[in-house]
């Protein structure tokens, strides 16, 4: 068991992948001979060339949509777009292109790429660089999205992604490169797509989140069990599939939930999971579900004004504790 | 004529030619072509012809839905272009795509079923007029949204540049598309990575209602590559030989170099933007010059195969009632084939199968009891 960080997790598997198979090459911004703006793509160009290393020009709908084009033909294409941000200005090959080709043929040429992207605020980017719109692309049959929340699911499901036969929005977060996790040593396991993963075992109370926030969850989840409250933890990992069986399953069995986001509230991913919840554990829930999201602004830059619109630990953490009460289960 | 745009040297760039064709010159080349060659040419725009006009039939006794647009007009564009590729060649399209799927290849049977949304359309119902695809003929799609095959066939040639491949894609789109941001995009990238593709801009002077004119700061289309450097043509798109001639140049010269090229070819919609359109913003002139018989490829091309003593009474009667027959065979196939069944529904979302993938119908609770 080797202890490393999302970013390292993520780049030898990027890595390894590319020693595997030749058809997997690497396509973005700045991603070869700057070494990509987060440096996941390090030290990649020098080992394997031009060819597979190719840096693009500022053109997200052309190399996004060139990467769906290889695809069709057989290869295996990695996009990096350097923040989901700029995921908006090749929206149209992404959604109307890379989710419809396999379904709008008739199934006679798949599109097998990963679009490598990092959400995230907190890093005083302001407004247009601090978005979390997954969303948008989590609403789209066609599309896959997964949003790993640990180094070790970062790998697995990376590995998932570059194999699977159809485009995949990988998305990371800014918040997440940096942080460590163990991942065994010479792991190859394959992660399967659409499948939840409780993260934390607990009975009071279940907290959801994807991405950030699913690291989030488990650091209030660890505080709160210092004070007798037993938080079971989902982390979502895939948004489209959504693997609901496994949240309601847990909600059954806690009669009580709090989901957290790190998108708008307002028609955002928590609103999907809520009336899941609804729908599946309506007889057993205790107390209305809870979602703690991003205040419903266009994030500032000020350090006060961005730490405000963000769910931290605190904002989860009070929302944890209303909802016990609510229930009646009053905690300190 | 072909009028050439080279991107260096500036001032070579000329657009006299291409709309009214060189008659003596085309009798001529018409003379030393091989008369098989011609009468098949021939029989194909006339097919084209015959299978639009099909079309825009079944679709006013509503067996056609959606959007649909013919390529009447363009059967010397079609045809011209379609023999200038090899089998293994690439096509994208943009949503005029009927002729190119028939032209690339493709079954008039499989191409009517789709129009019919039969499961025995080339893509099994779930394309219709706008998304013929054929991946046995190299057809890889017509293409709904404008400018959106660009970014597709630009990735195509980079797969066939990747492996090393001999390939070469070819590229269509209207006249409106190069004013999208995928064009500008798709064309410095192509060139930029010298990619075997040859984009080819079907001019027929109007977007839907709007003019080249009004949309494009350089109306001359085939010089708008020079930005990238890539080398344009202008051809008589009314011309089978010569839209056949330039493409092919272009094609070959693409697999040679290794690098992109442009062609525009003039043409004249002889209908509406699509069957529903009854054109109302044409002028007298403009309909006066879509409906001309100078500018019909077909009359253009039989006269040519007339006066070079290659198309005889007999064979034009011939030739035409062996196109009816296989129209109507087409269109009788269509009509007698299954509609896809319903349980088909979820077939096509994903080609990897995983966990959770709905497959809810429209009432259906979330979760099953």
């Amino acid at each position: 068991m080797s202890v490393i960080t999302y970013r390292q997790a993520l780049r030898d598997t990027l890595r390894a992948e590319m020693l595997r198979d030749e058809n997997v090459f690497v396509m973005g911004e700045e991603i070869g001979v700057f070494e990509g703006s987060y440096k996941i793509t390090e030290g990649l160009l020098k080992e394997f060339g031009e060819k597979r290393v190719r840096d693009t020009p500022i053109a997200e709908e052309g190399f996004v949509g060139a990467a769906v084009g290889a695809a069709m033909l057989g290869l295996r294409p990695v996009v990096e777009l350097m923040t989901i941000n700029f995921s908006l200005i090749a929206i149209d090959q992404i959604v109307n292109h890379a989710a419809k080709i396999y379904g709008m043929f008739g199934g006679q040429t798949s599109v097998p790429m990963v679009i490598r992207t990092p959400g995230g605020g907190g890093q005083q980017l302001g407004a247009t660089h601090s978005q979390n719109i997954e969303l948008y692309y989590s609403f789209v049959p066609g599309l896959k999205v997964v949003a790993p929340s640990s180094p070790a699911d970062a790998a697995a499901m990376f590995r998932a992604a570059v194999r699977d036969d159809d485009p995949v929005l990988f998305l990371e977060n800014l918040g997440l490169y940096n942080t460590k996790g163990e991942v065994p040593d010479g792991d190859e396991s394959v992660a399967e797509i659409g499948r939840a993963k409780v993260t934390r075992e607990g009975t009071d109370i279940t907290l959801i989140g994807y991405s950030r926030m699913a690291m989030v969850a488990g650091q209030v989840a660890e505080q709160l069990a210092e004070q007798d409250i037993s938080v079971e933890v989902v982390d979502l990992r895939s948004l489209r599939p959504l693997d609901r069986e496994t949240v309601v399953e847990s909600v059954r069995k806690t009669n009580c939930a709090v989901i957290c986001e790190d998108d708008w509230l307002t028609y955002g991913i928590g609103a999907e999971i809520a009336a899941s919840i609804q729908e599946g554990a309506f007889d057993y829930l205790d107390a209305p579900v809870r979602r703690v999201a991003m205040a419903e602004v266009p994030m500032p830059y000020a350090k006060p004004l961005e730490t405000a619109a963000l769910p931290s630990v605190e904002s989860i953490t009070t929302a944890v504790k209303e909802t016990l009460d609510a229930v009646g289960r009053r905690v300190g | 004529m072909a009028d050439t745009a080279k991107p260096k040297g500036g001032g070579t760039a000329r657009n006299s030619g291409g709309r009214r064709r060189n008659r003596s010159g085309a009798a001529q080349k018409t003379a030393d072509e091989q008369p098989k060659v011609l009468l098949d040419y021939y029989r194909q725009m006339l097919l084209v012809r015959r299978f639009e006009e099909r079309t825009a039939q079944a679709y006013t006794q509503a067996r056609i839905g959606g959007y649909c647009h013919l390529n009447l007009g363009e059967e010397a564009t079609v045809v011209g272009l379609m023999t200038a590729l090899k089998d293994e060649d690439y096509l994208f399209t943009n949503y005029r795509d009927h002729g190119y799927a028939i032209g690339k290849g493709m079954s008039p049977r499989r191409v009517m079923a789709e129009l019919y949304g039969r499961s025995t359309g080339v893509s099994k119902g779930w394309g219709g007029s706008m998304h013929m695809y054929d991946t046995e003929v190299r057809m890889l799609g017509g293409y709904g949204i404008v400018g959106g095959q660009l970014p597709l066939a630009t990735g195509a040639a980079l797969a066939v540049s990747y492996r090393g491949g001999d390939e070469v894609v070819m590229c269509q789109m209207g006249d409106g598309t190069t004013n999208i941001g995928a064009w500008h995009e798709s064309l410095n990238i192509a060139a930029l990575w010298n990619l075997p593709i040859v984009f080819v801009v079907i001019n027929n002077f109007t977007g839907m209602g709007t003019t080249v004119d009004m949309a494009s700061a350089e109306p001359e289309l085939h010089k708008r590559g020079s930005a990238f450097r890539i080398e344009g043509v202008k051809v008589d798109g009314r011309n089978v030989l010569e839209v056949r001639d330039a493409a092919a140049d272009l094609v070959e010269r693409a697999r040679a170099e290794q690098r992109p090229f442009l062609l525009e070819a003039t043409s004249y919609r002889m209908k509406g933007h699509s069957v529903v359109d009854p054109a109302k913003y044409r002028t007298e002139e403009q309909w006066a010059e879509a409906k001309d018989e100078e500018n019909d490829p077909i009359a253009i091309f039989a006269k040519q195969l007339t006066e070079a003593g290659v198309l005889t009474d007999e064979l034009r009667e011939e030739i035409a009632a062996s196109v009816k027959e296989e129209v109507a065979d087409a269109a009788d196939f269509a009509e007698n084939s299954p509609h896809p069944d319903v349980s088909t529904l979820f077939d096509y979302t994903y080609a990897t199968p995983v966990a959770n993938e709905s497959r809810r119908m429209p009432a259906d609770p979330v979760f099953a009891e």
